[in-house]
């Protein structure tokens, strides 16, 4: 098992190393001089020129990389141009909003993917599969930033039961206050990692009832209920990692639906940094959340291989 | 040595053969949902394509005193926009612009793709390293985050966002096509056209590509619905499209203050983006099911 | 010219005597994955094997599955490239004076799926007709030659020019098979297990085209198999291959009446035969092959052999005379001077020839 992690971790470091390469170049395809974004708008050449320097944009592009990503390492991910402060700051106060967020909609579009799936595999060819297939195809086609205003329209424009934008007054804290601005946002950002986990596991249980162990449990008496837990032991663990990656997805996608919620997290931070031109911040922003993929992804491949002997060998 | 027993099959019976696509083409006829989705797409494409000509009023006339009508007012079937604007009009007008950055970066992306992928899959060794580790590089981000992040760093626009997408889309494209061909490639046919002397350009066309085509074409389709998605999310970030241009993505961004005035109205460019989302998604469904049946 | 040239045999160049092809030292060993840490394992999948096919002959090559036959039918037409050994048709070798594209005009192969060795893509007549297209011929004579070839092969055109694989039965594609390897005039067919899909009523009809069609090319054959029944009826020669390595070879009647082998021995004792004088009293084979990645030292067959000595484990036998025409065997038991208890001097009987 250690061998194990130990080579994933091994295969991480160049994606690490390429993903911050990716986010490096953002600025220089950047559209002008990448100084511009550092640079007051009526600087004089010779400030230019100071400034470039200053950077380190005279020198040639790996060195840059270089020094790019040693600061990087060092926590110094630059400095915001809209506000003046540093990059790591403004994305560490963003980015426990998002997570807090993405992590509510994971719990619900797992828990809901999970129930769902089940039913549609457990129930195959009934009206009840057509119902749940209906439900997840209608959840991974709807634009979310849509269906967040039609939350909005329907709960809080019509009803007037819960806020529209926002995360409460003040920090965060778990009581009604704070949690009543979570739900509306929660939920839209739930709905498509549950179509995905829906389609999964409802083909897996499918899978699964049609295997022969299936039958021989049947065979052997063991009534319908114990089936069942058989089947969800055997299709959880798929799940699970199905669900790790959506997670990462959301905090990919959590921009549009922070956009329309008026989200204070990562996205909402993104959103800021595109409509000031503030690279740092964009370049920052990104890096962060590529890396917390990644991390992401190495943490499902490590929690499967945990669960299910046999990829370790593979 | 004419008369075969071997020969199971009544040929004069059999009708003359159709070859693959015409199976797939007449399985996909006969059924109900997939065709009642490509009649939706394209009453929505031919009414984008022949707007100007459908007797609508102009999309870009507003009016100062006749803002957020809600739907069903006299002359304003489907309301009006926050500047006034016929709403109806809007989004007939809104899916030609739609449509096209929902589409075209897939057909991109399906180009350089399979090609990618074909070249990757087929030759192997260095060169797959080299292709298939840089697009390991791109499925390190979100789709959505990297589509933000090329876009928000060229900035907003029509060539910008489609580009964006464009480069979002190649990855996943080139790893099936990549798998495809790498199985296609292992038959024994592709080992009879290389014993023939054939050269590795010639495989490919003549014999790899028939074959791997099919399913990296359904696998595009169902690419489709997320990019339809994911362009109008562009736009609604204000990275797409510039107003006044119509198109849903940008229509629901300036409807969103609306919705306190006249919610049903703000929500309906979301309606269309749905609506075409769920079809291209049904009806590639129907096209895998329909390519999946061998014989 | 080079339309007509591409669809004639190429010129004879040595004479009868000169053996049309001649294999010398052919290996391919596949290295299996390493892991990051462990050390690479290594498949001996063909190991030093020589051999010859004289002009006109069928070489049969028999075996279980996992032997290197097939290995050894690719290496020849190029379709991997080999570790070592020689190659040399009709006397030229391989690489420094014929191209592998020259010898892939010279020789084709005709493969065990008759599925997958199709394009479904492809209707039969492009099938049979992209041979002679990539060495230039043009469209409609390509064509024209597809049509003839299904002809000669039992199909009529008007039918089956048009249709695809999928619409055949086996025994009329691995007919479109044949076709498709003869269009370019080949000298040499590999045949690698082509019939041993087949249902074996379909598969006698195949072996006497096979036969028909070698007399009217003037072909010559390397016919794969594990079926020792259809090696014996079509070849004039077999080789006997295990672990990928040659362990007898001798003419088709010598083999069947005298084997020197214990494993071909217990390959035919293994085959059902009608003819009670024919069976013989070997004890069958047990037990799968031992793991090619790891064969046992010695000779390799010695795990499974019923007159396994010591010196079977020590030494790895070589192909020597047995005293048969052109038979020879790699065992122990055939060398007199080997130690093997059971070692017997070669018959005298043919002396003559040394």
């Amino acid at each position: 098992m250690l061998a194990f992690i130990l080579k994933r971790l091994l295969l991480v470091l160049p994606v690490v190393l390429a993903v911050s390469l990716v986010c490096f170049l953002l600025v220089y395809i950047a559209p002008g001089d990448p100084l511009i974004s550092v640079l007051p708008p009526d600087a004089s050449a010779e400030l230019a020129e100071q400034m470039r320097r200053a950077y380190g944009f005279d020198r040639p592009l790996p060195v840059q990389f270089g020094i790019w990503l040693w600061k990087a390492l060092h926590g110094d991910l630059g400095t915001s141009i809209a506000t003046g402060r540093a990059v790591a700051d403004e994305v560490a106060r963003a980015v426990g909003n998002t997570l807090r967020l993405a992590a509510v909609a994971s719990v619900l579009g797992f828990s809901f993917g999970l129930l769902f799936g089940f039913l549609a595999g457990y129930f195959r060819d009934t009206w009840v599969d057509r119902l749940v297939t209906t439900i997840s195809i209608a959840g991974v086609s709807t634009p979310h930033y849509w269906l967040g205003m039609v939350l909005v329209i329907i709960f809080s424009v019509q009803l007037g039961w819960l806020p529209a934008v926002g995360a409460g007054p003040g920090g965060w804290a778990w009581d009604w206050e704070h949690l009543q601005f979570l739900i509306l946002p929660a939920i839209t950002m739930s709905v498509i990692p549950m179509g995905i986990v829906t389609r999964t596991v409802r083909a897996l249980v499918g899978d699964i009832l049609s295997q022969e162990f299936v039958l021989a449990l049947r065979a052997k008496g063991l009534g319908e209920g114990r089936v069942f837990a058989h089947v969800a032991k055997n299709a959880t663990p798929t799940a699970v990692a199905v669900m790790g990656l959506q997670l990462g997805y959301l905090l990919g996608g959590s921009i549009l639906i922070e956009t329309v919620f008026s989200w204070p997290g990562t996205g909402f931070l993104l959103n800021a940094a595109i409509f000031q031109r503030d690279l740092p911040l964009l370049q920052g922003t990104i890096l962060v959340l590529a890396l917390f993929f990644v991390f992401l992804n190495l943490m499902v491949d490590v929690l499967q291989a945990a669960i299910d002997p046999r990829i370790k060998r593979s | 040595m004419s008369v075969l027993a071997d020969d199971l099959i009544d040929l004069a019976a059999t009708r003359k053969s159709r070859g693959y696509w015409g199976n797939v083409g007449r399985r996909l006829l006969r059924d109900p949902v997939s065709m009642i989705c490509a009649a939706i797409l394209l009453l929505i494409a031919l009414a984008a394509v022949f707007a100007p000509y459908l007797g609508l009023a102009d999309p870009y006339l507003g009016s100062m005193i006749r803002r957020l009508r809600p739907i069903g007012t006299a002359g304003y079937p489907l309301g009006t926009d926050e500047l006034g604007r016929d709403m109806l009009t809007r989004l007939v007008h809104g899916g030609r612009l739609s449509l096209l950055i929902g589409l075209l970066p897939v057909v991109f992306a399906f180009f350089i793709g399979t090609t990618l992928g074909i070249i990757a899959g087929y030759l192997g060794g260095v060169v797959n390293q080299l292709i298939m580790r840089t697009v390991d590089v791109f499925y390190a981000f979100p789709s959505v985050l990297l589509a933000i992040a090329i876009s928000g760093a060229l900035g907003g626009g029509l060539l910008n966002s489609l580009l964006s997408l464009t480069i979002v889309f190649i990855p996943p494209i080139v790893r099936v096509a990549e798998s495809v061909t790498t199985g296609v490639r292992s038959l024994d046919f592709v080992d009879a056209a290389r014993a023939s002397g054939a050269g590795a350009l010639t495989i490919m066309r003549v014999h790899i590509l028939g074959n791997v085509l099919g399913p990296i074409f359904v696998y595009a389709t169902s690419l489709i619905s997320v990019c339809m998605i994911l362009a109008a999310g562009l736009s609604f970030l204000g990275l797409g499209t510039k107003p006044p241009e119509p198109e849903w993505g940008l229509m629901l961004n300036t409807l969103r203050t609306a919705i306190y005035v006249n919610p049903w109205v703000a929500a309906l460019p979301g309606v269309m983006i749905f609506t075409v989302s769920i079809c291209f998604n049904l009806l590639s469904d129907g096209m895998r099911s329909a390519m999946d049946v061998r014989n | 010219m080079s339309e007509i040239d591409a669809l004639k045999p190429a010129a004879d160049i040595g004479g009868p005597c000169q053996p049309l092809l001649t294999v010398e030292g052919l290996s391919k060993h596949f290295a299996l994955n390493a892991s990051l840490f462990g050390k690479a394992s290594v498949v001996r999948a063909v190991d030093d094997v020589s051999f010859s096919v004289a002009k006109g002959e069928v070489l049969g090559i028999v075996g279980e599955s996992g032997c290197g036959k097939s290995t050894t039918a690719r290496l020849i037409i190029g379709l991997m490239p080999s570790d070592a050994g020689k190659i040399l048709f009709d006397g030229e070798p391989v690489g420094p004076v014929l191209s592998l594209s020259e010898l892939r005009q010279r020789v084709q192969m005709v493969f065990q799926d008759s599925y997958a060795s199709l394009n479904p893509r492809l209707t039969i007549e492009d099938t049979i007709a992209f041979g002679p297209k990539v060495h230039g011929v043009a469209p409609p004579q390509a064509r024209a030659r597809a049509h003839d070839l299904l002809r000669k092969v039992g199909l009529d055109p008007a039918l089956f020019a048009d249709r695809y694989p999928h619409e055949l039965s086996g025994g009329q594609r691995q007919r479109i098979n044949i076709a498709r390897a003869l269009a370019l005039a080949p000298r040499l067919v590999i045949l690698d297990e082509a019939v041993s899909a087949l249902d074996k009523s379909v598969e006698a009809q195949v072996l006497n085209l096979l036969i028909d069609l070698k007399e009217e090319f003037g072909l010559t054959y390397l016919f794969i198999s594990h079926d020792l029944n259809v090696v014996r009826f079509i070849s004039d020669r077999v080789i006997v291959m295990y672990l990928g390595e040659i362990v007898e070879s001798g003419p088709v009647e010598a083999l069947w009446t005298d084997a020197r082998h214990p494993y071909t021995r217990a390959l035919l004792a293994a085959m059902p035969s009608l003819d009670p004088d024919n069976r013989t009293q070997e004890a069958p084979i047990s037990g799968d092959p031992p793991n090619p990645i790891d064969p046992p030292p010695g000779c390799r067959f010695h795990t499974r052999c019923a007159h396994a000595e010591a010196i079977c484990s020590a030494r790895a036998p070589r192909l020597m005379a047995t005293g048969g025409e052109r038979h020879l065997a790699a065992c122990f038991m055939v060398d007199p001077g080997s130690g093997h208890s059971k070692a017997v001097a070669p018959k005298v009987k043919e002396t003559v020839n040394g």
